[in-house]
């Protein structure tokens, strides 16, 4: 038998290269989840400190002005209100087609032609999304920039979120629910509606939170659906919905907090652009992190509530 | 077994990582490096109180062994000792702590988190348990070999080249000698030697998979080589097949091996350790002895009754 | 299924199920509404793809005048040409994923390889949170803290920053961080304990078993990581177009004001008049804009399949 040929090193002691590199990468990765940590914390401090002598009730509910600091409330009665409006369409069909891909679809072309859709919507950049809006909902239907228009460009973002993130909580649901109903003579839809729906609940909640905390801040989608104005002096009483003074109207422009960021900085307007930015940027920043906290206690919340009852 | 009787004595590759890998001379401990077929001289020990041929110093050892998960006790203070080129089945119920003491001897249980390990294990005489063992350099002298085959998403050449590679071999001769060598060992080189370099470790059949998994802890040269259930995996003809490697192996290593099987305890085992899950479902020590003796005429009542079927 | 409760005994197995359970309502429903997203892509293809050649058919622009580094849209001799769109993105976005994709694998790793239990539920949502911000949001951070910072110190280096390819790409980069970390992540989360266990067993570092082991079996997942982060910096407008300075000419340093696809749809889109060639053309950038996605789809899907079958 001939001879082995590789070092052999100490047992004891922990010098060599291979442990220095060892050290030496553990070292940096700590370092990335540190700086990530650090990023952010850096990042709300500065919109915490920046927000300071901006955010207040008259900037949050006043309106924009021209002359002096302001405020963004129309524009951010804009950005919930489109939200709300796109949230309307995207959620229910969402669902449903969640439903579709968890429950009912096989592994067959149909199937793989709808996924394929699915995950093509969600890559086509924003800007496009925004281009189609412009041919689809505010050309051809020669509604002009619209509150709806928005919305409905928005929806392209939400629909195949919602979609996957319902299958997802459907398909969590574990397969003895569905057998023992389905045993018990119940239709398939039946089971579906009754027993996995419910099941589903937590999840399907989280997914909409989650879905309307990444289309809030949508601003390159907006610019050429809802437009770059607004009406301002929001009257709140006025119900009717086709008048494009009323804040409920969806047949008029409707420029969104994000949006306004954007516009503040480009058109520089006013002299106050600066901390407007800073105030809407903070705003923004504080949904996500409303929209992001919400989705984890409401799941958290609704799971304990159904496992419990 | 002697650990001076015999020397093989032959030339230490001039190996260029030998030299980062060894610590500085001073921080050097005794070492006792048995030397046989396979080893070098120079390892030999050096200022070790008991040269001379003192028979037997435990190749390995273990001293009131203690494991808890979290909170929770898995092994109860177990002491035991397996001399050098021979082969230690560890029996017993599930629960009963078998694998998880295995996995001291080269300090698996690490890489659990919450689990402790109380008491000392010994390889060679060094406390394994020090903080200044290199866990690293510790597991390539005791190597392992897990229930399910485990080989990696590359070629057979590449899964036994693995560990001496990440020693910083890289000379083509020297891999070559060593994967046909560890391969042949591990009774597998016949069946894979026309396309090592092409075929995946993931292609072979279970049973081949376990070989190639066994060669490839070969190909790193240990001293110990610890077997958790090898064989439970695998198909009759395919355990019959690692059986008959084991006790070719005892001529060359020291194997401790963790099985359900009696059988194969029985078959393949020079001593055998009885192991049973407390009151306080911690598994402990009842009983260890020659193999033979533990089967026919075991000295504890439980152990006779585990292995003669009555419960387990 | 439908006699159950009518009393109907055996002979009710045989009962013609009810009109109702034929056509089977829910099913179509939910069939529909799962499709409304193939009709989707179709008609949003078919609209771009309509718009995006008009330059061609309506205006009467050859093919080939697009294809040049002179964008003139307005002063003679009027040149269409997009290639300073197309190499803007396609450089801004290389070098967001330069940056972008060892740092993202490499929190990866410290995520499912190096992290306590602790470390990883301060990272996690912290990385959520990072999706979640905007990107006017980044943009703004872009335009209000990252280029005057490189303006004023980094003068000590021998040349100017501001405006900028490379604050373009520093600003992407840490957009698309927690899209490739979080996709990276689940890749290496798929790879086997068994081969770590394996690997460590042998005598390897954690380091050489990330190295040899883990990399090797999550290249698949990594590199469909690595597409999709480059497909959301090529599509991402409002962030880029903030903080790379807008110049319509060939991209020649990272240190120089450049221009990409997005930008130049974002600010011109609006200054133009619909049908006119200086508005097709932006519709002519968008239609290629889209094509990058499509084909970025479609390699992941390629990658996804590849992967899945090792």
């Amino acid at each position: 038998m001939s001879a082995p040929s590789q070092a052999r090193g100490a047992l004891r002691g922990t010098s060599g290269r291979t442990i220095v590199a060892d050290r030496a990468a553990t070292v940096v990765l700590w370092a990335l989840g540190g700086f990530v940590l650090l990023l952010l914390g850096a990042i709300i401090l500065h919109f915490v400190i920046a927000s300071i002598g901006v955010v207040s009730p008259s900037f949050i509910f006043g309106d924009p002005s021209d002359t002096e600091l302001g405020g963004v409330g129309p524009l951010l009665w804009n950005s919930v209100y489109m939200l709300v409006l796109a949230m309307l369409i995207a959620v229910p069909l969402g669902i449903l087609a969640g439903i579709y891909m968890s429950e009912y679809a096989g592994d067959n072309r149909v199937t793989d032609t709808i996924r394929f859709a699915e995950e093509a919507i969600s890559s086509v950049p924003s800007i496009v999304v925004g281009l189609f809006g412009l041919i689809a909902f505010v050309n051809l239907t020669h509604w002009g920039f619209t509150a709806l228009g928005g919305a409905l460009a928005l929806t392209l973002f939400n629909l195949p979120l919602m979609a996957r993130l319902s299958e997802q909580a459907l398909r969590a649901v574990p397969a003895d629910e569905r057998s023992a109903s389905l045993a018990l003579g119940a239709t398939k839809w039946q089971t579906i509606r009754h027993v996995v729906l419910p099941l589903a609940i937590p999840g399907i909640v989280t997914g909409i939170i989650l879905t309307a905390g990444r289309v809030f801040g949508e601003a390159a989608a907006l610019l050429f659906t809802a437009g770059l104005s607004t009406p301002t002096g929001y009257n709140f009483g006025n119900l009717n919905i086709f008048d494009p003074k009323s804040p409920w109207s969806p047949f008029r422009p409707a420029t969104t907090l994000s949006v306004y960021i954007w516009k503040t900085n480009s058109e520089g307007l006013s002299q106050f652009a600066a901390q407007i930015g800073d105030g809407a940027s903070a705003l923004l920043l504080g949904s996500v992190l409303i929209f992001n906290l919400g989705a984890r206690f409401l799941g958290r919340i609704l799971t304990r509530r159904l496992t419990a009852a | 077994m002697n650990t001076g009787d015999e020397m093989t004595t032959t030339t230490r590759a001039q190996d260029p990582i030998e030299a980062s890998i060894d610590p500085s001379p001073a921080t050097l401990p005794p070492r006792i490096v048995p030397v046989g077929p396979g080893r070098t001289a120079d390892d030999a020990r050096t200022g070790s109180p008991d040269v001379a041929g003192v028979a037997a110093m435990p190749k390995v050892a273990a001293e009131a062994v203690s494991i808890t998960y979290g909170t929770k006790l898995a092994v109860r203070d177990v002491s035991l000792e397996v001399p050098e080129r021979s082969i230690l089945a560890l029996i017993g119920p599930s629960g009963s702590g078998k694998s998880t003491f295995l996995r001291c001897f080269n300090r698996m249980n690490d890489l659990i988190p919450g689990a402790r390990v109380t008491g000392q294990v010994r390889l060679d005489g060094i406390g394994l348990m020090d903080p200044d063992v290199s866990v690293v350099e510790l597991r390539r002298r005791v190597g392992m070999v897990f229930q399910r085959p485990n080989p990696f998403p590359m070629s057979i050449y590449d899964n036994v080249a693995y560990g001496p590679r990440r020693r910083g071999a890289s000379d083509r001769a020297q891999l070559d000698e060593l994967v046909e060598r560890s391969l042949t060992r591990a009774a597998l080189w016949t069946e894979v030697k026309d396309d090592l370099r092409r075929k995946s470790g993931l292609a072979l059949s279970g049973g081949q998979q376990q070989r190639l998994c066994i060669a490839r802890v070969l190909a790193t040269e240990p001293e110990v080589i610890l077997m958790d259930e090898p064989a439970s995996a695998l198909d009759p003809i395919s355990t019959l097949r690692v059986e008959e490697l084991m006790r070719e192996l005892r001529e060359l290593y020291t194997i401790i091996i963790v099985t359900h099987n009696m059988q194969q305890a029985a078959r393949v085992s020079d001593r055998t350790a009885f192991f049973n899950m407390g009151e306080d479902r911690a598994g402990y020590l009842v009983e260890l002895d020659d193999t033979r003796t533990l089967f026919t005429n075991p000295k504890n009542q439980l152990t006779e009754d585990y292995v003669s079927g009555r419960f387990g | 299924m439908a006699v159950v409760g009518e009393a109907a005994g055996l002979a009710g197995l045989h009962v013609r199920p009810a009109l109702r359970d034929r056509l089977d309502l829910p099913r179509r429903v939910v069939f529909l509404a799962a499709a409304s997203m193939v009709a989707i892509v179709f008609v949003l293809l078919g609209f771009i793809a309509w718009q995006g050649v008009q330059l061609f058919v309506q205006n009467g622009y050859p093919i080939g005048s697009v294809i040049s580094t002179t964008w003139s849209p307005q002063d003679a001799p009027i040149s269409f040409g997009v290639l300073p769109f197309v190499a803007g993105t396609i450089g801004v976005t290389g070098v967001a994923v330069l940056i972008s994709a060892p740092l993202s694998i490499g929190l990866a790793l410290f995520l499912s390889e190096v992290a306590p239990r602790w470390a990883r539920a301060v990272v996690q949502p912290a990385l959520e949170i990072f999706v979640g911000i905007p990107s006017v949001v980044w943009g703004w951070l872009g335009l209000t803290i990252l280029v005057p910072f490189l303006r004023t110190n980094l003068n000590g280096l021998g040349f100017t920053l501001g405006f900028s390819w490379f604050a373009g790409s520093l600003v992407l980069s840490i957009m698309i961080l927690p899209t490739i970390t979080t996709i990276t992540y689940d890749a290496f989360r798929a790879v086997p304990q068994d081969l770590r266990t394996g690997s460590l067993a042998l005598g390897t570092t954690r380091w050489q078993t990330i190295r040899h082991i883990l990399l090797p079996a999550a290249r698949a997942g990594t590199l469909t990581a690595i597409v999709l982060g480059l497909t959301r910096a090529a599509g991402e407008a409002l962030a880029v177009q903030m903080v790379i300075g807008n110049r319509p000419t060939m991209p020649t340093s990272l240190t120089q004001p450049m221009t990409t696809l997005t930008s130049q749809i974002t600010l011109d889109m609006g200054n133009t008049v619909f049908g006119a060639p200086d508005n097709n053309v932006l519709w002519t950038m968008g239609l290629i804009l889209l094509a990058i996605s499509m084909i970025a789809v479609l390699l992941i899907r390629k990658l996804n399949r590849s992967g899945g079958r090792r």
